[in-house]
């Protein structure tokens, strides 16, 4: 077996040291008759070729996102990722190393993520951030515990446009953890309202919304304020942020986000990497790992992980949440990707971006029968057709096209939403794609 | 005048190391921050010309000039972050924008550099950390074994890489056909009944048994009444705050001397008020819980579950199935036992296996097989949905990059390597407390261990050097330390993990290394202590600093372009 | 007459015509270690003995402060927020959290006095 180095000569020499017969004398305190004899009902070891044929008929049977015109969103978005960036990853002492714990042989680590939290905190307009999260919808139930803390209150408010995954996940957190949620209805023309009170601690709301819609905030701000809550908002396709005003000049006092769209790939939900930011004065009730900048003995400008007594391994049942880890290597992609870009490079990333989006819509406007009803958009918006949503999607991939995200997959029992889809394009949408999508809605929409 | 070259504060040693002009010593290069080397027009990615041969726009918008995309336009902000020239580049027409006003104008404050430089710049990083493979990584309850590259490659199949969360199923049946094969190696492995493959972490998974436990209460009209949770002393620190998140009031449970948990310790805390007993097994001491049979049945009895935290899964896997010592909840750490990487700290995996009492409280979303296919239940309502379902943790599936991996880490292993695998992580652990047994000191006294040895300070007793001072003299010698200072239950500890990964050499090589600074520390050599860890690429660094006046972010003016 | 008087967890309390100032041991600061963070309790706040009143936090540590005595807080050094290391520093003097006026001064019977704390420490290591 290929990764385990010992002969049956060095097993027999180290038995020997220890001074016992066989290595089940070494699992004597296992109860009588908990100890295997039999191995479990599994396959055999198996040597790479094989393991490689197994799993690549798999992974065939999939339709990857490159091969086809695809224009799915939602919360998870088709970039291209720079060749560099999947190859600083694999570098081995960044791949294979620990949480940085020791620090004085983790600078690597250590001053990457300094670097992440610096663009994060840029990028949101925030004045921190944290090294990350596991992923959006976890930052998002994590920002409403904070905002819980911080004014004493127990009650969230979800405006109508939060994805329904995330809303779903600070539902889960907040019912076993003894918090309300006031969860609005998703009706795409109120995304960006709320009502709040005296018990309202926070107002979640996303920007680009689930539909794709985008609106200042700065009215929702000033109202959430009045009322003595906080503001949360979330982001979901973090390229919106070399096109769009950013959450904290509008007023945010917690921004979260999905990194995804940075450096990391689709890969079908996961790994993916939780953005995290807001202001100084909060920071000690911020969640998850932080890095500092600091001094060694000789002078020596250096990194540690920080304020460590808000985690779980120092305050134990007093912790400020129960998160053990981050996302370092997916945090290390979003950061190389960023530097690779750059402010110039990220700016007309976005531009493509959206350029994509409005001659994606300006398409779609043709076909008989569709309405767009996204007035402002980034990359993302929602049509409306005369059949339901799901049923235009299947016919599409039947045409080898992934045309978007029917609103009834997230939504499966509002009716009024049954006719939407949610139709995303990038940098990577070329101008036949576009063309393809159109003739093939044509046709569905005919036939 | 062009980019500034960072000097950086002469090093302040003693004469025999010297000082350069660059601060460098030979391959040991410093590296500023990309703040300090960047620049906001520099990018080293291009993007495809938006004009095709036709003079039109590539999506059939018709440009004015050659540069103009529908980009951005800037309006005369200050231009005191250097930012002013870019706007020259990158004013555009401003035709076709549906963005309502929203567009970013003030500058961002971001870096970019050329893809040689930033090879370079990560390049350079990367060499002031140890990893796995640059040597043994021994750190207690973490099981730093390989990580295998054929799951690198695996995982970034197009097909499993470059697929969407939410593509319609009959496009991703490979994928959910992977999900349920992972499953089922868990499922047998662990002689459980159910998986909820959804957590993201070990943590998340901690939550998520312990909510199905929550959940399971409420059905039998027993939430509000079991509010207790029973942990050991010895538990990771997740244990409690997990517990504590949800509501729970964690009583202690204190371990016997001989550093396990004795069913009659259990039964003295157990009442009708408790919900579960967090149990780690083997313990963070390294031990096996001899009475975890009859403390599953003491906590079943008086109505209560056992939720068992799987860290140390690696010295029991192909051994010992959990769901037949009693448990009802166990997370299982990807990227411990089956070989994920760690990746400096995530992205993990934490998928949980429930017992038959707790299946049906699995969170959404899950895999059912209907026929020959493949389907995600997403909602709580709808065909084959299960009522009871508690929701969800997190957004889309879970971590499917990590199934990837752990599933080829375990085809490849196949039940026949699992096995050896966990039978060879003992043989390691004990091989090096055999070796040191006579030089270190052990809180339990001499006696077989599992996949990991506890170790406590009191060989250091007298010395004046404490186990800190230990762990940072082993850096100087070329590893990384063990875990050190938990569990809390111990005096100094410190927990070594050696894992299935070591050969003998390896071993051979790190306990003789232990055995020269128990000497040296012995011999009163404080010297070698105090001022280690001399020769990694920084000496000790200033916490206390970091923590009473926090800098965060980088705060500086990026530099101005080259004219 | 001032009398002082130490809790268990390395409280100290200094009494004085019904006001008692508290703060945290020596012992607690050196096995704390550099203090990075102090919350004080919130001013005019009424507490039992033994609620949660403040926390001491150090890199490697973070220790709740309880109240030895039932009261209401009439003054909280608002110095320490500011420079923890006082702590460190004069963790027995000028470093004291708050002040109390005690409801109950029979409370005090069940501290320690000084020697009693002392030896206690002594036998926690």
């Amino acid at each position: 077996m290929r990764y385990l180095p010992h002969t049956d000569s060095d097993r027999r020499a180290m038995l020997a040291e220890v001074g016992v017969r066989d290595s089940d004398a070494l699992f004597a305190d296992v109860p009588d008759g908990k100890l295997l004899s039999e191995l479990p009902a599994l396959p055999r070891h198996q040597s790479e070729m094989a393991v490689e044929r197994a799993l690549s008929a798999l992974a065939s049977k999939n339709v990857p996102a490159s091969a086809v015109p695809f224009f799915a969103g939602c919360g998870a978005y088709k970039h291209h990722v720079p060749a560099t960036v999947d190859h600083i990853i694999q570098r081995s002492e960044f791949m294979t190393a620990y949480t940085p714990y020791q620090p004085e042989i983790a600078q690597g680590t250590l001053q990457y993520l300094f670097e992440f939290q610096s663009q994060v905190a840029a990028l949101t307009g925030m004045e921190v951030a944290n090294a990350s999260m596991y992923d959006g919808s976890t930052a998002a139930a994590e920002a409403v515990l904070m905002a819980h803390r911080l004014t004493k209150r127990k009650k969230a408010v979800i405006a109508g446009g939060l994805h329904p995954h995330y809303r779903a996940v600070i539902e889960t957190i907040s019912r076993y953890s003894g918090h309300e949620v006031t969860a609005l209805p998703a009706d795409p023309e109120k995304t960006f309202e709320a009502e709040c009170d005296g018990d309202t601690s926070c107002v979640v709301v996303q920007m680009p919304d689930v539909f794709g819609r985008v609106h200042d905030l700065g009215t929702l701000a000033v109202k959430v304020h009045a009322a003595g809550a906080l503001m949360v908002v979330a982001v979901t396709e973090a390229v919106s942020f070399g096109a769009l005003k950013s959450p904290g000049a509008m007023g945010a006092d917690i921004v979260i986000a999905e990194g995804q769209s940075i450096g990391n790939g689709l890969n079908f939900g996961g790994p993916y990497v939780g953005l995290f930011a807001t202001r100084n004065k909060f920071v000690r009730q911020m969640p998850g790992r932080l890095c500092g900048q600091t001094v060694d003995r000789d002078g020596r400008r250096g990194f540690v992980l920080t304020l460590s007594t808000r985690e779980q391994h120092i305050r134990r049942e007093k912790a400020t949440s129960n998160i053990c880890t981050n996302s370092g290597l997916c945090a290390l992609a979003f950061t190389a990707h960023m530097t690779l870009l750059g402010e110039a490079g990220l700016r007309k990333l976005a531009a493509l971006n959206h350029a994509a989006a409005v001659a994606l819509a300006r398409a779609l406007s043709k076909v008989a029968g569709v309405q767009i009803i996204t007035p402002h958009f980034f990359n993302e918006f929602t049509i409306k057709t005369p059949m339901p949503g799901e049923q235009v999607i299947n016919r599409l991939a039947d045409r080898t096209i992934i045309g978007g995200v029917p609103a009834s997959r997230l939504w499966p029992d509002d009716k009024a939403l049954a006719n939407l889809i949610v139709v995303a394009a990038t940098e990577v949408t070329r101008e036949d794609d576009i063309a393809a999508y159109r003739a093939a809605l044509n046709e569905v929409l005919d036939g | 005048m062009g980019k500034m070259p960072i000097n950086f504060p002469a090093v302040r040693s003693d004469a025999a190391t010297g000082q350069t002009f660059t601060g460098n010593r030979g391959l040991a290069i410093e590296e500023p921050l990309i703040f300090e080397i960047g620049s906001p027009e520099t990018s080293g990615v291009d993007f495809e010309d938006p004009l095709s041969p036709g003079g039109e726009g590539v999506f059939g918008v018709p440009s004015p000039s050659k540069l103009a995309l529908p980009s951005l336009q800037l309006q005369e902000t200050a231009s005191a972050s250097g930012c002013g020239r870019e706007k020259d580049r990158m004013r555009g027409d401003f035709s076709g924008n549906r963005l309502g006003g929203l567009e970013r104008r003030e500058p961002i404050g971001l870096p970019g550099l050329s893809e040689p430089e930033a090879i370079r710049h990560y390049l350079r990083l990367s060499q002031k950390n140890y990893s796995i493979d640059s040597g043994i990584f021994p750190l207690g309850s973490c099981t730093m074994k390989h990580n295998p590259r054929l799951n690198e490659k695996m995982a970034r199949l197009p097909g499993f890489a470059d697929i969407h969360p939410l593509q319609p199923e009959k496009t991703v049946q490979g994928a959910l056909a992977l999900m349920e094969e992972l499953s089922r190696w868990l499922l047998e492995l662990t002689g459980m009944q159910a998986v909820a493959l959804s957590p993201k972490a070990g943590a998340h998974g901690e939550l998520c048994g312990m909510v199905a436990i929550r959940a399971a209460l409420e059905a039998r009209g027993e939430g509000a009444d079991r509010r207790i949770v029973l942990v050991p002393d010895s538990a990771h620190g997740t244990n409690p705050a997990t517990a504590a998140l949800l509501g729970f009031i964690v009583r202690r449970v204190k371990a016997g001397e001989n550093g396990t948990v004795s069913v009659e310790a259990v039964r003295e805390k157990l009442g009708p008020d408790v919900a579960a007993m967090m149990l780690t097994n083997p313990n963070t001491c390294g031990l096996f819980e001899r009475d975890i049979v009859e403390i599953a049945a003491a906590l079943h009895k008086a109505g209560a579950y056992l939720y068992c935290d799987g860290a140390n899964f690696n010295a029991i896997a192909g051994k010992v199935r959990p769901g037949e010592l009693g448990v009802d909840a166990m997370h299982i750490n990807l990227h411990k036992t089956f070989s994920t990487p760690h990746g400096g700290g995530g992205p993990g995996a934490g998928p949980v296996v429930l017992s038959e009492a707790l299946a049906p409280f699995a969170p959404l979303p899950y895999v059912v097989k209907e026929g020959q296919s493949y389907r995600l239940v997403e909602h709580q309502s709808g065909a084959g949905a299960q009522e009871k379902a508690f929701g969800r943790l997190t957004a889309f599936h879970g971590q499917m990059g990590m199934f990837v991996r752990a599933l080829a880490y375990m085809m490849s292993h196949g039940a026949d390597g699992i096995r050896q695998a966990s039978e060879d992580a003992v043989l390691n652990a004990n091989y090096v407390r055999a070796c040191l047994r006579d030089v270190l000191s052990q809180p339990f006294g001499d006696k077989p261990c599992m996949h990991e040895v506890l170790f406590d300070d009191h060989f250091l007793r007298g010395t004046g050097i404490s186990t800190l001072d230990f762990a940072k003299a082993l850096i100087d010698e070329g590893f990384h330390p063990m875990t050190v200072y938990f569990p809390l239950v111990t005096s100094g500890a410190m927990l070594v993990e050696p894992t299935e990964s070591e050969s003998k050499q390896s071993l051979d090589q790190f306990i003789a290394a232990i055995r020269d600074l128990a000497e040296a520390a012995k011999a009163g050599d404080t010297k070698r202590f105090a001022n280690a860890p001399r020769f990694a690429p920084r000496t000790r660094l200033d916490e206390t600093r970091a923590a009473r006046e926090p800098v965060l972010t980088y705060s500086e003016p990026l530099p101005r372009a080259a004219e | 007459m001032a009398q002082v008087k130490y809790t268990k967890d390395h409280e100290y309390i200094i009494v004085q015509d019904g006001t008692g100032t508290v703060g945290i041991t020596n012992y607690a600061q050196d096995k704390l270690g550099d203090v990075t963070f102090v919350e004080v309790p919130a001013n005019g706040k009424t507490v039992k003995k033994g609620d949660a009143a403040g926390v001491v936090e150090s890199v490697k540590a973070a220790s709740d402060v309880y109240s030895p005595v039932s009261g209401t807080i009439v003054e909280v050094n608002t110095a320490l927020p500011d420079k923890p290391e006082l702590i460190n520093q004069d963790a027995e003097g000028s470093a004291w959290l708050f002040k109390i006026t005690l409801s109950d001064a029979s409370e005090l019977d069940g501290l320690m006095d000084r020697d009693a704390y002392l030896a206690y420490a002594k036998e926690q290591g």
